[in-house]
């Protein structure tokens, strides 16, 4: 099979926007199924509310496309009810974060074994672009008119701290390094969090001056740094870019997990 | 035993093997004896971290084929809400036993209440279609949880316990039946659309992991499950389906006590303030008053009020300011009298009596 084979045929083509990351970031996920060989009738697929929980809808697998935040108390359920099935959630930064932020934590201390692959594009794309919990102090959307003022969440550190087993950030850009990091996330029993940096020229770009898809990428490019080489300048007190995304392995532990089919 | 427990009781008896919840008085023994019946019945108990959580839960379960229920009270029911809306509207069986408490807000954690009854019918946004019981008896609690289940299986919606603290927390002694009868959904045939109409306009039940590959959306859907958010034809014939499954089984599950027939006139009552009516029943066994007792009051059970063909006045008693009786009136033309009661305590047969001698009056 190829990550093709894990995609319904019929249900494209997809609602999202041209330019948009997320069905790179769906690419690569079902890729890293696929090389787990995983039996797509044992598989079931979740999601919230958003754009990005829209790749619930397009994957060949059971999937259920939940409320808007709710995506891992249910996929708890569905895990916890039947170990033996493989369980992946996708969401986005509001859906995890904002309205689902308690979810998460508590998702993330059970250590439930679930595959969690956050689309975080810095905005609510599905709603037209107002801020999130991600959104940078100063970016622009539609309800941040004069520029964020809240501080932004750092996704992955929150994942770590609540106890999931593994933790990684990447961008759309990085498409192997997020293959693997997706495979690497289905092999750890236990919670697994992917954060994939992504781009939505509809809202954030537009609103941020990010004008083309391209544009987006080249971002992605230049101003990932490498979480061994961020923590080394840390370390050393040497400067480190403001706008520097930490990308990278941010833990893999194997803590007591539930749900880990026997 | 106690009510609480014996719903628990009843629960394991039907076949339900998932239980997630969140503590909250006075519904909290149906999860601790969960919590302890629930590993040895090879089931699976979880606490969740909100009552949102606990039946999303209790979806994601119902989902991959095992029964599932949580229990609460006022606060954590109006949680539930938007996810009771992606049950009806994705026909997920489940049980929720709502042990009622004085709200609004948090209101009287301790004391009994019915004011939950309208919200479980019309709580969550659009139009829906749900079954409601309402026991008056520790046995009951036990026999009519078995009920919900089989009434969420068989109609593949939320069936609601709507018992009351009084009842919830009362001990009797009750039979526990060996084995009781129990309805298990039916599965969807290879080669049928997942959400297409079956018998009784319920589709047969595509379990997760069986090979459907099924999609379940909140959304919209055609008989595919794919989301059509935008054609009205198939949003208008979507929620009729899923309201007239359970409105057309109305007369056929249909679950009441009726006492004096010949009566004129007739206490319409359910829950706590159904022993309160039979105490004074048997008070004044000359008068032959007359009782239409519910135990299933969702689909309202209109025809039930034409068994009492001689009937002048119906006589509303129940703890909150009449949500059951402005449902009463709508089906008949005779004075409606409702006895709201607030507060948490019972009416007394005293109080129904005065009320009777001025009605009959
Ligand atoms: C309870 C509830 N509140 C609000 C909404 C409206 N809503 C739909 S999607 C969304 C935000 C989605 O943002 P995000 O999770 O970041 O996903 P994206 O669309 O950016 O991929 C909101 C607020 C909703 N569907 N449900
Ligand atoms: S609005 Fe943004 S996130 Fe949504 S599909 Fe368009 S580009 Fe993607």
């Amino acid at each position: 099979m190829s990550f093709e084979d894990w995609l319904r045929a019929d249900r494209l083509p997809h609602i999202w926007c041209s330019g948009c990351s997320n069905g790179t970031i769906l690419n690569c996920t079902m890729a890293a199924v696929d090389m787990m060989d995983w039996d797509p009738d044992r598989t079931v697929v979740v999601s919230g509310i958003g754009c990005s929980s829209r790749a619930a809808g397009y994957v060949e697998a059971d999937s259920l496309h939940t409320t808007h935040g709710r995506a891992l108390a249910f996929a708890t359920g569905v895990k916890l009810a039947e170990p033996s099935l493989n369980v992946v959630v996708f969401t986005g930064d509001g859906d995890l974060a904002a309205i689902g932020g308690n979810h998460f934590i508590h998702a993330c201390r059970r250590n439930i074994d679930l595959t969690v692959v956050c689309m975080n594009n810095l905005i609510y794309g599905m709603t037209g672009g107002q801020g999130s919990p991600t959104t940078p102090l100063g970016a622009l959307s539609t309800t941040t008119p004069y520029g964020a003022a809240e501080p932004a969440f750092d996704l992955a550190a929150l994942a770590v701290a609540a106890g999931a087993n593994y933790v990684a950030r990447w961008t759309s850009y990085h498409v192997r390094e997020l293959e693997k990091a997706v495979k690497a996330g289905l092999e750890t029993p236990g919670l697994s969090f992917i954060e994939v940096r992504a781009g939505c020229p509809t809202n954030y770009g537009r609103k941020n001056r990010i004008r083309e898809a391209t544009d987006q990428l080249e971002q992605f490019r230049t101003r990932s740094m490498l979480k061994v080489k961020y923590d080394r300048l840390v370390a050393e007190g040497k400067p480190v870019p403001h706008d520097a995304i930490v990308v990278g392995e941010f833990v893999r532990r194997s803590n007591p997990a539930m749900g880990v089919a026997p | 035993m106690q009510g609480n427990v014996a719903s628990a009781e009843g629960a394991l008896a039907a076949g339900c093997r998932f239980f997630g919840g969140y503590p909250i008085t006075p519904s909290t023994e149906v999860a601790e004896r969960m919590a302890s019946r629930m590993p040895k019945a090879g089931g699976v108990f979880v606490q969740m971290e909100d009552e949102i959580a606990s039946i999303a839960a209790v979806i994601g379960a119902s989902w991959t084929g095992k029964k599932a229920m949580t229990a609460t009270s006022g606060p954590g029911f109006s949680l539930m809400m938007e996810n009771l809306g992606f049950a009806v509207m994705t026909e997920t069986p489940l049980v929720v036993v709502n042990i009622q408490r004085g709200g609004p807000s948090t209101g009287q954690p301790t004391m009994s209440a019915q004011g939950d009854m309208l919200q479980c019918r019309y709580g969550s946004h659009g139009d829906i279609g749900i079954v409601a019981l309402a026991p008056n008896s520790v046995q009951e609690m036990h026999d009519l949880t078995v009920k919900a289940f089989n009434l969420a299986e068989r109609l593949r919606c939320p069936a609601f316990l709507m018992a009351d603290e009084h009842i919830g927390h009362m001990r009797e002694r009750i039979d526990l039946p060996d084995t009781v009868e129990v309805v298990d959904r039916t599965q969807l045939e290879p080669g049928t659309l997942p959400f297409a109409a079956g018998p009784g306009l319920v589709p047969g039940f595509p379990t997760f992991g069986k090979g459907h590959r099924v999609h379940v959306t909140g959304l919209t859907h055609d008989e595919r499950g794919y989301p059509a958010t935008t054609d009205p034809e198939v949003h208008a014939a979507l929620v009729e389906r899923l309201v007239r499954k359970v409105e057309g089984a109305r007369r056929e599950i249909a679950d009441y006590v009726v006492t004096n027939p010949d009566a004129e006139v007739v206490f319409v009552c359910y829950g706590a303030p159904s022993r309160a009516v039979a105490q004074l029943v048997a008070d004044k066994p000359d008068e032959g008053i007359g009782v239409l007792r519910l135990r299933l009051v969702w689909p309202f059970p209109e025809h039930a009020l034409a068994e009492f063909s001689n009937a002048t006045a119906f006589i509303v008693p129940e703890q909150n300011l009449g949500q059951i009786a402005s449902e009463v009136e709508r089906h008949t033309d005779l004075p409606v009298v409702p006895v709201p009661k607030l507060g948490g305590e019972l009416h007394t047969p005293a109080e129904l009596a005065r009320v009777y001698e001025g009605v009959r009056r």
